[in-house]
């Protein structure tokens, strides 16, 4: 402990910080679905979902090796400095998406910035550029697709095999199938995502020479960081847990269930196999996925290409603040000073202009149920700030959506399904199977289906 | 660049089987449980037929609760190990 300077302390303390921050972005995951169906008091919710975390940064003993999964060279010798500054920009993006109420992955994020600190700092060969699509790119793509067609079939499944029970009778056992599910969800996000930070924290060690290199963590850095994003997830990213429960869709106790089981299946799976997936990427899939399979779901796919801009520009957007921080941290002590002032600032503005529209346990679930979308400053500058063309994989696919509902109200059931269906035709090939398979049976549904609107008496 | 499709597939089929089972199943449970006790008050407990098949579909509803209680805890050790 004595050899521990003040930089590597500064580095520890960011690294604490971005575990928080991380806790709160992340309560949606497990939580959102949870909450907007009733299953648990919003309170209730997240006290377990903390509860769990902390416990699932204990659970394993299996700690990642490298923080940043071979993106970058380690070996190399990566700098405090650059560890900074990539918390840094790893931080400010989370909170910046949890204003705008965007769930987006804070292990992105947590890849972004310290891909932007290298690239500032080492320079391009640092960074291995194929990895970056291998573990970044591609789950991105497929853990909401694999997720969402999951929760759609598991969905109508569900729904068909209780087609005839009474829904009051139903309603106890999928509240505790749905709470179990998040459960399981919670505990998977304490042992994956506090584990990073564990990991951070440790390099950070080593590169300092407190602790030999290889060595495990400290039970202290295992506590801290459980204890860290504990704190956070009960703290509750009520912004993200409205639009993930109320936003993108109009969840029930059966999709609930459906989405949530399929989730916590696709983490489990993604990560017992080795092919992980964001956990909030499967989670956000998993709950479009099960707006679909309900007859007469509807998904505000607005909500969604705002989420999935979000998705593409966590990269950059972290990466290009990091930087930024790098360069400034490089100049020596001054500089760091001068990063980590700049944090508590800009962290302290965020958190005075959430507080212009305070979004909390006691409104989380009060959204308009045709309009949800909350339009704060950020959220009007990351849409009119749209990423390059490069870049821009998933928006790219989707803008005839976007186009499309804005034109036709997604809440009004026939035009919906018709601009779906061309919508279908228009996307690129994958896109289309998952949205054509969904899309002619939803189009005879929803004309089908008189009463979209949620009935009140659904809410135990 | 090497994409491993191999283990995304996987992933793939393992979720969704995964899934759809687990639902399917817990669904069953619900059904069987809940449906009991329709039953159970339509025909006012008075023939043996109508008891005889309530007694089964709590049997059979408590096997799916165990089934997926079982997935739980398999995933639990997912979790750990």
């Amino acid at each position: 402990m004595e050899h521990i300077t003040l930089l590597i302390g500064i580095v520890i303390v960011t690294a604490l910080v971005f575990d928080f921050t991380n806790g709160f972005h992340d309560t949606a995951n497990a939580m959102a679905t949870t909450i907007s169906t009733g299953a648990m008091k919003p309170k209730a919710a997240v006290a377990m979902s903390a509860v769990l975390n902390l416990v699932g940064a204990f659970l394993s003993v299996e700690v990642a090796k490298t923080i940043s999964s071979g993106i970058i060279d380690e070996g190399a010798g990566i700098k405090p400095e650059v560890i900074f500054a990539g918390l840094v920009g790893a931080i400010i993006w989370n909170l910046l998406t949890w204003l705008a109420g965007l769930p987006s992955s804070s292990s992105h994020a947590l890849l972004g910035g310290l891909i932007g600190a290298t690239l500032a700092s080492v320079g391009m060969g640092a960074v291995n550029g194929d990895v970056v699509i291998m573990k970044v790119l591609i789950p991105a793509l497929a853990a909401p697709l694999v997720a969402g067609i999951a929760a759609t079939l598991a969905t109508r499944l569900t729904y068909r095999l209780a087609r005839n029970a009474d829904e009051k009778q139903t309603a106890k056992g999928y509240r505790a199938g749905q709470i179990t599910s998040a459960a399981l969800v919670s505990l998977a996000h304490g042992t994956n995502d506090a584990q990073k930070t564990m990991g951070v924290i440790t390099l950070a060690l080593i590169s300092g020479g407190a602790l030999g290199a290889n060595a495990d963590p400290p039970l202290w850095v295992i506590t801290s960081a459980g204890v860290a994003i504990a704190l956070g997830t009960y703290l509750g990213g009520w912004r993200i847990i409205r639009t993930m429960g109320k936003g993108l869709t109009d969840i029930r106790p059966p999709q609930g269930f459906a989405a949530q089981t399929s989730a916590a299946a696709t983490i489990l799976a993604s990560s017992h196999i080795g092919f992980s997936l964001s956990t909030t990427h499967v989670c956000s899939g998993a709950v479009m996925g099960s707006g679909l399979g309900r007859k007469g779901g509807v998904v505000r796919w607005s909500t969604a290409t705002r989420m999935f801009t979000g998705w593409a520009m966590t990269l950059p957007a972290a990466g290009g603040i990091a930087a930024i921080s790098a360069v400034i941290a490089d100049q020596g002590d001054w500089g760091v000073t001068v990063v980590a002032v700049l944090l508590v600032v800009i962290s302290g503005g965020i958190y005075l202009a959430s507080r212009r529209e305070v979004v909390d346990h006691t409104n989380v679930n009060d959204v308009d149920p045709i309009a949800p979308e909350e339009s704060g400053v950020v959220a009007a500058a990351m849409q009119s700030v749209a990423p390059p063309p490069a870049q821009a994989t998933i928006p790219a696919q989707l803008s005839p959506e976007q186009a499309d509902s804005r034109t036709a109200p997604p809440a009004d059931g026939e035009p919906y399904a018709e601009s779906r269906t061309q919508t279908a035709d228009a996307a690129d090939p994958k896109d289309a199977e998952a949205l054509g398979a969904a899309g002619p049976q939803s189009a005879e549904r929803s004309v089908a289906e008189e009463k979209p609107q949620r009935p009140a008496g659904l809410l135990p | 660049m090497n994409i491993d499709w191999a283990a995304l597939g996987q992933v793939f089929g393992v979720s969704l089987l995964a899934t759809v089972a687990l639902v399917g199943i817990f669904t069953l449970g619900i059904l069987g449980t809940s449906g009991a006790d329709r039953t159970g008050t339509a025909e006012g407990g008075t023939t043996h037929a109508g008891g005889g098949s309530t007694t089964l579909a709590r049997t059979g509803a408590y096997l799916c609760f165990a089934v997926s209680a079982a997935a739980v805890a398999f995933g639990i050790y997912v979790i750990a190990v």
